[in-house]
């Protein structure tokens, strides 16, 4: 049986991270995936690099993801299309002018940087964008990335340091003998001596092999994307409650997500519901009326973990030590996925991290018991 | 069973067939034609106002009597069906399809489905297809049939295939400057034309076509390969350079150029609906599996015409009918097996002179696998053969989908129905790998680009 320091089951960009990060430590590391590296939530959602507006217990994450995304050509070998073009959240009311201001001072303790943006300014500095618009705020380090990019970046710059990365392998079963981890890939066992979970919306399920039992839920955030048009728009977009995000390529094509298609995590099959479709058409318009006129080019979706709270689980096992579990980012893990790597290497190789994600932690979720801390919305897919 | 939601997708001659037989046995399909006339891409029908203009004797030749009776029949079913003309269908799930028709959505309920949506011109890039002037052969018959329309005053014909000459005899015969006539192909050898005989008329008209043009003094030459299409001073195609079988490069002036190699099935609707597929090796392309009644590999859904396989206008009908009636059959209707056997045979038939065609008129996929780096592969998201390649060397992949995401390839409005076959092609060189192991190009709803707007519900 090939011994490894650490073996990671799901080749997401959390886990493509966490290979990196092990291997360029020099630590043997493999990496597991059923399918190919980034093909499902993290390859196919809205590719938005976003701080603004997170969860506090997330923020120290998204904080340190963001000086990785700085570094990415360095890192990984590729920009991956990253361009810190702002993000900026919209207001429709007062009350949710007053939301993004009282958020503007939660977030400096976390050293986070957000410029509110009034009535007059809005027009003047984003003349296309709807009516309906009051105000907003704006976060000028935030950005966005092409998602189909990132992972397989990850998990190409992670076998170049040496770390065995094998696709096309799903896992059958894990378990720990007494002495360490053996994990069963059908034709051969692997055998470690820590185990990361980050099997995205197969989380929960790898968990329970060592009677971390939580929920788990699936998502499938609908994405469409327009033909090409000439470059107007340089911040990605969101509103307060979430329920459209959209932003435009330097390629020029404008991508938006709004609502949720179909997942099926068993077939592994999901897509994006006509209905749906039409629903954030009208939303886009709204945002951006020049929008009307686009063509619709294509629609995706994919499958993604929801977790009750809106929270990903990030932290070591209830119940075995040596293992460290990170999944149902319910539809924002993108922008903290390379962060999500470089904790859980920490957390293998060192027994601790630096970055605090106490509040992540799948104690929240045991005994049935869910603490009630969501603030961030549900579908904001980054 | 009279209530049996039937929907047909397409009203060529495949599309117009089922329908009439559908009628025959009491049943009222709904017929989606993206068009505004039925008849399909063969039998297309110029506007009204042009009709007395062109007629069908001059649009059809050969096929004016088959054509007649398509329409006339066809025009015939009046009200015993739906059918529903500039209708668009972007999305299909099961039981139900999304259509676009005056600007507005709609959904449509369906228990069956017989796809018969046609083929379209298959395409390799050459350096500056891209340039006002180019078009495909489908496109330059096109503007012929149905607006008496030329693409330019002097036209070059290039690429493989039966429509190649077609084409090419269509503009002559209509009085129109016919530059030259360049196959990629070599004249069929001997043994190839013997099982060709076995196409006995089809393959008669097609070599009448041949002659015709010799006889009129338009130049004809084989075993070419294309390598530029030159340009203007401002930048629209002024003519074509190919290099003949001897290795000589030659230029032919002409202010336009209609290319194409062979047809490619539509099957986007066929993907959606998540059917099985098989690479066809004789014409290189991924096309749904069917049984020997024409059944796709869903029991609710059945294939017909060349959407199904290319085998041309007349397998187009009999197919086309025969869906209907193995339709008809599953849903209890009694007695039509020596009827269904009797097409099949006739079907069978076919095939074997439809492969031949294909094996005289291959598809030249050395052309796609040899493209410079510079040439544009495509055009919806402006990525370049070279681009394309780098892709595959930084990443080693070569599975077709993975290189989508990477590249860009085949994720703009087209969705890779035009560059998707060449694209194939060289995800299997570059890539080493054989094509079929480069993978099938898979697309996504919607099916065709809708505007915002109208999904919307709004007025653009």
């Amino acid at each position: 049986m090939k011994h490894y320091r650490v073996v990671i089951i799901g080749g997401g960009l959390a886990g493509c991270s966490a290979a990196l990060h092990v291997s360029r430590r020099g630590a043997k590391v493999a990496l597991l995936e059923r399918g190919r590296c980034g093909a499902q939530a993290s390859g196919v959602n809205f590719g938005g690099v976003r701080q603004q507006g997170r969860h506090l217990a997330e923020m120290p994450l998204a904080r340190r993801s963001r000086s990785i995304w700085g570094g990415l050509r360095e890192l990984v070998g590729s920009d991956c299309e990253f361009v810190a073009s702002g993000h900026l959240k919209l207001a429709c009311s007062v009350k949710e002018m007053a939301e993004l201001e009282a958020y503007r001072a939660t977030a400096k303790d976390y050293g986070l940087d957000l410029e509110l943006v009034g009535p007059k300014a809005i027009r003047d500095r984003y003349p296309y964008l709807g009516e309906a618009i009051l105000g907003g705020s704006i976060c000028h380090e935030d950005g966005q990335a092409n998602p189909r990019l990132v992972a397989p970046a990850f998990a190409r710059a992670a076998r170049r340091c040496g770390a065995d990365i094998f696709e096309n392998a799903p896992v059958i079963n894990a378990w720990h003998d007494g002495r360490r981890f053996v994990v069963d890939v059908g034709r051969e066992c692997l055998a470690a001596d820590k185990l990361i979970n980050t099997a995205g919306a197969w989380g929960s399920r790898v968990a329970s092999w060592f009677g971390d039992h939580v929920d788990e839920d699936v998502m499938a955030p609908n994405m469409c994307v327009t033909e090409p048009l000439p470059f107007f728009m340089k911040p990605a977009l969101g509103v307060c409650g979430g329920s459209i995000y959209l932003r435009q390529t330097l390629h020029g094509s404008v991508v938006f997500g709004s609502g949720l298609g179909i997942a099926d995590r068993d077939r592994l099959r999901a897509r994006p519901l006509p209905a749906v479709i039409e629903e954030g058409a009208r939303k886009a318009i709204q945002l951006v009326p020049r929008l009307k006129n686009a063509l619709l080019v294509r629609t995706w979706t994919g499958i993604e973990g929801r977790m009750a709270d809106g929270l990903p689980v990030v932290g070591r096992s209830l119940n075995v030590e040596g293992l460290f579990h990170a999944f149902g980012f319910t539809g924002h893990g993108f922008q903290l996925g390379p962060a999500v790597g470089a904790v859980l290497s920490e957390y293998a190789l060192d027994g601790d991290s630096t970055t605090d994600v106490t509040g992540l932690s799948i104690n929240r979720m045991v005994h049935g018991h869910v603490h009630q801390h969501i603030s961030c919305p549900l579908h904001h897919t980054a | 069973m009279k209530n049996e939601k039937v929907a047909i997708i397409g009203a060529g001659p495949a599309g117009m067939r089922a329908a009439m037989t559908l009628v025959e046995h009491g049943l009222r399909p709904t017929v989606i034609d993206e068009s505004s006339m039925s008849g399909g891409q063969i039998y297309r029908r110029p506007p009204r106002d042009l009709d007395a203009f062109r007629p069908r004797q001059m649009l059809y030749g050969f096929e004016a009597r088959k054509a007649g009776a398509l329409h006339i029949g066809f025009d015939g079913l009046g009200d015993t069906i739906d059918y529903r003309p500039n209708t668009t269908i972007w999305s299909v799930e099961n039981g139900r399809l999304s259509v676009v028709a005056n600007d507005a959505v709609e959904t449509l309920a369906w228990d069956r489905l017989v796809l018969a949506p046609g083929a379209m011109d298959r395409i390799v890039p050459v350096r500056n297809w891209t340039v006002p002037g180019v078009y495909t052969l489908g496109a330059a018959q096109i503007a012929l049939k149905a607006q008496a329309s030329s693409i330019g005053n002097k036209v070059v014909f290039f690429g493989t295939g039966p429509l190649l000459y077609l084409v090419a005899y269509q503009y002559a015969k209509a009085g129109l400057d016919v530059a030259a006539v360049l196959d990629t192909s070599l004249f069929p050898s001997v043994p190839k034309a013997a099982s060709l005989l076995s196409g006995g008329l089809t393959f008669a008209k097609g070599l009448y076509h041949v002659a015709w043009l010799k006889a009129h003094g338009v130049r004809t030459v084989h075993g070419i390969r294309p390598e530029e299409i030159t340009l203007t001073q401002t930048g629209t195609a002024g003519g074509l350079t190919f290099r003949h079988p001897d290795g000589s490069t030659e230029t032919i002036k002409a202010s336009a150029i209609a290319f194409g190699y062979g047809l490619k099935a539509e099957t986007q609707i066929a993907d959606l609906l998540d059917l099985e597929f098989f690479f066809d090796s004789t014409n290189r392309q991924w096309l749904p599996v069917q049984d020997r009644y024409g059944r796709s590999s869903c029991q609710s859904v059945y294939l017909a015409g060349d959407g199904a396989w290319i085998r041309g206008a007349d397998m187009a009908e009999l197919s086309g009918t025969r869906a209907a009636l193995v339709l008809l059959a599953d849903i209890g209707v009694h007695g039509l097996l020596p009827r269904i056997d009797a097409l099949s045979a006739k079907i069978r038939t076919a095939d074997r002179f439809r492969r031949a065609i294909e094996t005289s008129f291959p598809f030249p996929a050395h052309l796609a696998a040899q493209l410079e780096g510079e040439v544009t592969l495509c055009r919806c998201e402006g990525v370049t053969v070279g681009a394309f390649r780098d892709a595959i060397a930084q990443t080693g992949e070569s599975e077709i989908n993975r290189l989508k995401a990477f590249t860009r390839v085949g994720t703009g409005r087209c969705q890779g129905r035009v560059c998707g076959a060449s694209a194939m092609e060289i995800a299997a060189s570059s890539g080493k790998t054989c094509i079929q192991d480069a993978g099938r190009l898979r697309g996504q709803i919607p099916v065709k680009p809708v505007p915002l707007s109208t999904l919307a519900g709004e007025t653009r």
